[in-house]
């Protein structure tokens, strides 16, 4: 498999390159999205947790979800 | 005759996908930078809207802390957000529908932490589209003379293009 390249454009005298990245610039990216996939599943966790705890308050008041969130619409 | 106030310094329209696209020796010339980009993404993420844990485009290849706050309608509900970095539009999947972005880099030369804005429209061809506004900023009082587009993993397609002007203010 090739390696991931970049395009690195010089301003001052137009030179184009495509340079293949190097394997800090690769580690780099391969740590930004699995940092990314984490925050992903700690923010579904989340909504998930607060999905329930507005259930929780519905049912405490005789209501279902829908009817909660149509009344604070 | 007077000089021109809005100048091409650099553009690129890829001929390869690429993981990111850097602009180096930006001349310290101008007032304001002012990069106006199109792209599609060629990885296999998709739908990538700014938030935890899906950034979208984002700036790099600049040391100091960044952070951003931005607005985002689709069409049937509004958000807003920040999030630690600078992300600057949303990605709205790998189809051939180009998402457009503006980012303005004001003051680019000036010794002071840099607000960085930015206006995107990811449009899909699809139900969902996404229209982001972001504020940034990027704490570091050096000049900014070079910087780097990704998508934080996935790459750039084929056709898209980077577009970087100066303003001057005089």
């Amino acid at each position: 498999m090739s390696r991931p390249t970049k395009v690195v454009v010089n301003c001052e005298t137009g030179v184009q390159e495509v340079i293949e990245l190097t394997d800090a610039e690769i580690a780099e990216l391969e740590a930004a999205a699995a940092k990314a996939a984490e925050d992903a599943a700690a923010a579904e966790a989340e909504a998930q947790a607060k999905a329930a705890e507005k259930e929780a308050i519905a049912a405490k008041l005789g209501l279902t979800k829908e009817e909660l969130l149509k009344l604070l619409s | 005759m007077p000089s021109p106030t809005y100048t091409l310094i650099a553009s690129n329209t890829l001929s390869t996908s690429a993981a990111s696209v850097t602009f180096s020796s930006i001349p310290s010339t101008y007032t304001d930078l002012v990069l106006r980009c199109s792209f599609v993404d060629a990885g296999a993420t998709g739908v990538q809207p700014m938030g935890a844990g899906t950034y979208g485009l984002r700036i790099t290849g600049v040391s100091g802390t960044t952070s951003q706050r931005f607005i985002r309608g689709n069409g049937s509900a509004a958000s807003s957000s920040s999030i630690s970095g600078l992300y600057m539009a949303d990605i709205n999947g790998t189809g051939s529908t180009f998402t457009s972005v503006e980012i303005y880099i004001p003051s680019y030369t000036a010794s002071q932490n840099k607000p960085i804005s930015s206006f995107s429209a990811a449009e899909a061809n699809a139900t969902t589209a996404y229209i982001s506004a972001v504020a940034a900023l990027y704490q570091n009082t050096s000049a900014i003379s070079s910087f780097s587009l990704d998508l934080l993993g996935d790459s750039f397609a084929v056709g898209s293009s980077f577009f970087l002007y100066g303003l001057k203010n005089s």
